[in-house]
């Protein structure tokens, strides 16, 4: 038995359009050790859901395609599960809480009924067990049993992403992963679901990839942290030396432009220029072109992730010469 | 003291729903003065759009009084408020849905132009178009891109170079930066504060965010429920909030630093309750700590100045 309960090596996967062939993982490695929360962070477009999806090898093919590397979760290789082996996996080794809770629930059926599927599908169960279960499961999530007949449309935001939370925990999955589960709701009940997310996967010793693109909701919740930048981790490590110690321009760009750091007044300042198009990007250091300490080097190679200190990972090509370092944040 | 550009006094916006009426916006009041930002922070459904959209009169008030530049204009019908449109400019959250998707940057832009009738000529209007490109940060070479072909930064720095068309003194920025990306979102936010500084612009500036809110603004006004809980010049609000939504609100943002001390958390319990039919009690009442049913259920509090420039409206909070 391994310590890691998910390692994902070298995945590369690309989605093929009729504009081109969208390279939206572009060689990524990290593992997530057992009652570990790891928080994968980067901006729209860096390749952080397709990365969650492939982890459950639920990319949509065509057009996407897992082009090559490794999955292992809780010791099974995903890439080479049978359709049945899938779909006992999703579930029990690993559930998914996708973002937007007002559309993940079908609207026609019971909250109830949507978290006794979960047993029905897994478990050998009577319909009225199952819904005894849901009822128990909507308890731990904060939610009165009589609710378990109410539909959809009849819970808040929140209390739909607290039903969703139900469902991805119902069968006891060793592993969660939680696609920007808070994005869509106010700030006061992101509070709340953080809570309950936390205190969950504590009590009952669960790990999780957290999705995110929130760096004070990675600081809150994560014990490591990864970067992502155009398909590829830039920076990887635990959320102490990524928040204290930053090393890669990229993720320095991010902080310095968050306004919360900042006085009223003061200028903020940006990464300059856009996220590269994904069918069509930069050579070399993908981040490069706006990267305000690239020199002629970084569009040459591909930096590789190379050892800082500690558990603290970055690729910049900078760092060949050993004076280098950041400008910092402020 | 600078020119009040704006005054709201008791402004009100009820809507009739099939469960009863829908306090959207109740007895709200403020000045913002010229070349100054208002910041109005809440969650969904405490009223801050409508507020925002009543100003402009693009929804009719139910009761209250706007004075813009001196004018009341609450009583002002479309045909009155349609050269008054020049002077005030909205900006929309959702750069996606808010730009017409068959016309060009350079239509979109000179849209108001010409339908203000501000320039006359063809090619005095496309000189004026591309300097509001270059004003905005949008590259000359986009001007015959449609709005499919851009990302969200470029899409709103569009809808920032409509609203700067018609020369306002007043823009309302209902959720400017939402929906982008936190590098893009410094990128405009920077081109909002540098056309204040250049312009002399008033802001209206609504949204959710409070790190945004507390950068951007000279007073901060909370809402909650259709009402004001707590106004106050931005450092007073951040350094001492007094109302206990506030506080709530404040201690509910994730803070982006490891290892360094943080303050206690202080979750609210519940979630918002329904705006439609409310009782005379304090409408935080059910989801606070602090409150004293005796008190806080007799009556709706009301704003009152507990320390200069700085307003509540709390039972609980004593001057």
């Amino acid at each position: 038995m391994s310590d890691n309960i998910l390692e994902v090596k070298d995945l590369v996967v690309r989605y093929e359009t009729e504009d081109g062939c969208v390279n939206a993982v572009n060689g990524l490695s990290f593992t997530v050790g057992k009652q570990k929360i790891l928080g994968l962070v980067g901006e729209t477009g860096a390749g952080k859901t397709t990365t969650a999806l492939s982890i459950l090898n639920l990319i949509p093919s065509p057009p996407g395609k897992i082009v090559s590397g490794s999955i292992t979760l809780n010791d099974k290789d995903v890439l080479s599960l049978s359709q049945e082996e899938l779909q006992k996996m999703r579930g029990t080794d690993a559930a998914m809480i996708f973002q937007d809770p007002m559309t993940a629930l079908n609207p026609v059926m019971t909250v109830g009924e949507q978290i006794a599927q979960a047993f029905k599908l897994h478990q050998k169960i009577t319909q009225q067990e199952s819904i005894e279960k849901a009822k128990e499961m909507l308890k731990l999530v904060g939610i009165d049993e009589s609710r378990v007949y109410d539909y959809p449309h009849q819970f808040s935001g929140g209390m739909k992403q607290r039903v969703i939370i139900a469902i991805a925990l119902a069968c006891s999955p060793k592993l969660l992963l939680a696609d920007e589960p808070t994005t869509a709701l106010d700030v006061t009940i992101q509070a709340q679901v953080l809570e309950l997310i936390k205190e969950l996967i504590r009590d009952r010793g669960m790990s999780m990839v957290l999705i995110t693109h929130d760096l004070g909701v990675v600081a809150e919740v994560c014990d490591e942290v990864a970067v992502m930048y155009a398909g590829r981790i830039v920076e990887i490590g635990s959320a102490w030396e990524i928040f204290n110690e930053t090393k890669h321009p990229y993720t320095e760009g991010l902080f310095n432009s968050l306004p919360n750091l900042k006085k009223r007044g003061e200028e903020l300042k940006p990464i300059q220029g856009l996220t590269p198009d994904p069918t069509n990007l930069p050579a070399g250091c993908a981040f490069s072109p706006r990267c305000p300490y690239a020199t002629e080097a970084c569009s040459k190679t591909v930096p590789e992730l190379r050892h800082m200190d500690g558990t603290h990972y970055t690729a910049c090509t900078a760092y060949d010469s050993p004076d280098f370092k950041l400008g910092g944040k402020d | 003291m600078a020119k009040v550009l704006l005054e709201v006094q008791n402004l009100t916006k009820y809507f009739n729903t099939p469960g009863g009426l829908l306090h959207a916006v109740d007895g709200v009041s403020f000045q913002v003065e010229e070349g100054k930002t208002l910041g109005i922070v809440g969650e969904s459904g405490c009223g801050k759009s409508t507020t925002g959209r009543t100003i402009l009169k693009l929804i009719e008030p139910t009761s209250g009084k706007i004075i813009f530049d001196g004018k009341d204009i609450t009583g002002y019908s479309r045909g009155q408020m349609r050269p008054l449109r020049t002077e005030m400019q909205m900006i929309f959250q959702d750069p996606f849905s808010s730009l017409d998707p068959r016309m060009t940057v350079m239509q979109l832009i000179a849209e108001p132009i010409i339908e203000h009738k501000l320039i006359h000529g063809r090619e005095a209007i496309e000189k004026r178009t591309l300097e509001l490109m270059e004003t905005v940060g949008l590259a000359q070479r986009l001007v015959n891109s449609y709005p499919h072909e851009l990302d969200g930064g470029r899409r709103q720095r569009i809808g920032i170079a409509r609203a700067l068309a018609v020369n306002p003194k007043l823009i309302v920025c209902d959720e400017p930066v939402s929906a982008l990306d936190v590098s893009i979102q410094a990128q405009i936010l920077n081109l909002l504060k540098k056309l204040q500084k250049d312009l002399g612009l008033t802001y209206i500036f609504i949204t959710h965010n409070l790190a945004v809110v507390k950068y951007f603004s000279d007073d901060i006004a909370v809402m909650y429920l259709g009402q004001m809980v707590e106004k106050a010049p931005s450092d007073d609000i951040f350094a001492e909030p007094l109302h206990p939504y506030t506080r709530a609100l404040l201690s509910a943002i994730p803070i982006p630093t490891v290892g360094k001390e943080k303050k206690q958390r202080v979750l609210i319990r519940g979630e918002i309750t329904s705006p439609v039919n409310l009782p005379d009690e304090c409408r935080f009442m059910k989801r606070c700590d602090e409150c004293d049913e005796k008190i806080c259920g007799s009556c709706d509090p009301s704003l009152v100045e507990v320390k200069p420039q700085h307003f509540v409206a709390c039972h609980r909070v004593k001057k």
